[in-house]
């Protein structure tokens, strides 16, 4: 339970192709994030497998089921929605009570639901409460906790986690895969914050302008990036992205390498530069580094002993250069 | 130091709220005055005519005059009549404008509202000819279709902005938790709708109430709602400020009535949308 199948799938908002056409397959049991640049298209693709957008035109199937024209109710899907979208005049038990009223259970088994799933997502003190008496991360576990009582084919979110702050999101972050890991259910999570995307998917999904840029786990899409698009979006701090001589004395139009493949040394190495911006993390220093090929990051120890100003040598380690061609594309 | 200029500065704003509430208030609070009073008083000179007796005399005359009662259920056929119809008609109308715009939604919606802005006086031969052959004059059907068409469009901009407040994501929501049309709007919507719908009701039964140009114009006596009641007793001739003060009060008074218990409400629908 739980594939979804797009085939040739299109959207167009009047002349607008927002997405011009996808192939995707979900497997079962899969989370899968989509992730790009605001505008990318991801929200639409998410809105179009939940059925809140008709498509306009290919086939979406779930479980091997053409859904492409049910309506959202009869797809079998639950979705947390950004703004987390609780009913405000119920309180959290009959918020997440809603869609197993709607599915025309009895009364006493949508009791016994609503109180294992607010007992696994530890809203049990808050139930009798209405969302706008709930602190953000609260009100986004009740939406979670609304999805779950049904137990739907898929979960969908759409970026479940952007309205908290920093430290909560991360809780929410790992709550989420734990959630993932202990259901077992599809799920497909739209964000536009790859560090949430990198640690969360079994595989991701790059898009630009509403297309697939590249398909992957998270790993495969850091190590083998097809293009310099995913080259770039993916990875935190970026890959740096050099054109020019340096490019071409490698074959490519493009070569790319990550901050930790970047040697630094103060004698010797292969581009001169001269220390920028440290940003000291404790862990890990990262350098902006000036040199004739622009500005590049580099990932040096805690206790590097560079200054601003120091004249330094970058060395890219060979095995680890990313090569693209004129157009982009990676050169193999 | 600071404290004692803001406390001086906000009794210094108490007393000139206080200032215009009162002259804003004063010639309903002076109506009030003399409507207990006697004819002969009410015309003698402001501090004798507080002095004289005061009296319920206006009272039992008008009520033996006229037909309080009649001109009361007049007043609430029309303005209930004519709001419940409107509402009727809006609530789809705005719904739709709300939740489904097309290109045109906002042309359509400042259209609507200018009609308000043309003086009633430029269409009164065309509608009372209209009137006329359709034989509606003095009747209370003609009275509720009109007022319904003078308010439709406060009521489907009220009824719009209260509308564009409800969140789209919840009405998805719903629709991804299973509901079909019929529950989206039994469970999620009309809810979420009511405060709303229930001020967009109030001030336009107010406003149908004390509606007089229309009412006074197309009725003579058989639809004649509490503003002719009111009309007539205004006389060029004769002593008739107590009786005509009497009859406006008993005009105001359910309204003024209604008003006051539901003050929370219309601020509330006044202000709703205008600040987040």
């Amino acid at each position: 339970m739980g594939k979804i199948t797009l085939r040739n799938v299109q959207k167009r908002f009047g002349e607008v192709a927002v997405i011009p056409e996808i192939d995707l397959d979900i497997d079962e049991g899969e989370f899968v994030v989509f992730v790009g640049p605001s505008g990318c298209g991801k929200s639409t693709l998410l809105r179009l497998i939940a059925g809140l957008e008709d498509v306009s035109g290919g086939v979406i199937q779930i479980d091997g089921v053409d859904a492409t024209t049910l309506p959202p109710a009869k797809r079998g899907l639950a979705m947390v929605f950004q703004s987390y979208a609780l009913y405000p005049h119920m309180s959290v038990r009959r918020n997440i009570a809603f869609p197993l009223k709607m599915a025309g259970l009895p009364p006493d088994e949508i009791a016994r639901k609503v109180d294992a799933a607010a007992k696994v997502l530890n809203l049990s003190a808050y139930i009798d409460r209405r969302p706008g008496q709930l602190s953000g991360g609260q009100r986004q576990r009740v939406a979670i906790g609304r999805a779950i009582v049904r137990e739907p084919k898929a979960f969908l979110f759409d970026e479940p986690l952007s309205n908290l702050d920093a430290a909560l999101r991360v809780n929410m972050r790992l709550e989420i895969s734990e959630l993932h890991q202990t259901l077992k259910t599809t799920m497909v999570y739209v964000t536009h914050d790859q560090v949430e995307a990198m640690t969360m998917a079994d595989k991701i999904v790059v898009l630009n302008a509403g297309r697939v840029e590249q398909v992957g786990s998270p790993l495969e899409l850091y190590r083998t990036p097809r293009n310099v698009f995913v080259a770039g979006f993916i990875g935190s701090p970026k890959m740096n992205l050099i054109e020019g001589a340096a490019a071409a004395a490698e074959g490519a139009a493009t070569i790319g390498i990550r901050p930790e493949h970047l040697d630094i040394s103060s004698n010797a190495g292969t581009w001169a530069g001269t220390v920028g911006i440290s940003e000291h993390l404790g862990s890990d220093t990262f350098l902006h580094v000036h040199s004739d090929h622009g500005t590049l990051n580099v990932r040096a120890g805690g206790e590097v002993g560079l200054r601003h100003g120091d004249r330094v040598w970058l060395t890219p380690q060979a095995d680890k250069l990313h090569r693209f061609d004129a157009k982009g594309a990676r050169i193999i | 130091m600071a404290r004692a200029v803001s406390a001086r500065r906000s009794l210094l704003t108490g007393i000139l709220a206080w200032t215009i509430g009162l002259v804003i208030f004063f010639p309903i609070l002076w109506i009030v005055v003399l409507s207990f009073k006697s004819e002969g008083d009410a015309i003698a000179a402001p501090l004798a005519m507080l002095r004289a007796p005061w009296t319920f005399e206006a009272y039992a005359e008008v009520q033996e005059r006229s037909d309080y009662f009649k001109h009361f259920w007049n007043s609430v056929v029309i303005s209930v009549g004519s709001t419940l119809i409107g509402l009727l008609i809006a609530i789809p109308a705005a719904w739709a404008m709300a939740f489904v715009p097309g290109r045109r939604t906002k042309d359509l919606l400042m259209w609507m509202l200018s009609t308000k802005m043309m003086p009633a006086a430029g269409v009164l031969v065309p509608m009372y000819l209209i009137f006329r052959d359709f034989g509606l004059l003095d009747t209370l059907a003609g009275l509720v279709g009109v007022l319904t068409l003078i308010n439709l469009p406060i009521i489907v901009w009220m009824l719009y902005t209260y509308f564009k407040e409800i969140p789209g994501e919840i009405l998805e929501a719903c629709r991804m938790d299973g509901a079909d049309l019929k529950r989206e709007i039994l469970y999620i919507l009309a809810p979420m709708a009511v405060p709303g719908i229930a001020s967009t009701l109030l001030l336009n039964v107010i406003l149908a109430w004390n509606e007089a140009f229309w009412t006074l114009r197309l009725t003579a006596s058989d639809a004649a709602p509490l503003t002719a009641f009111i009309a007539s007793y205004s006389s060029p001739e004769g002593l008739f400020y107590a009786k005509l003060s009497a009859a406006s009060v008993m005009a105001i008074a359910p309204i003024l009535i209604l008003g006051w218990f539901s003050q929370k409400q219309l601020v509330r629908g006044l202000t709703f949308g205008a600040v987040k």
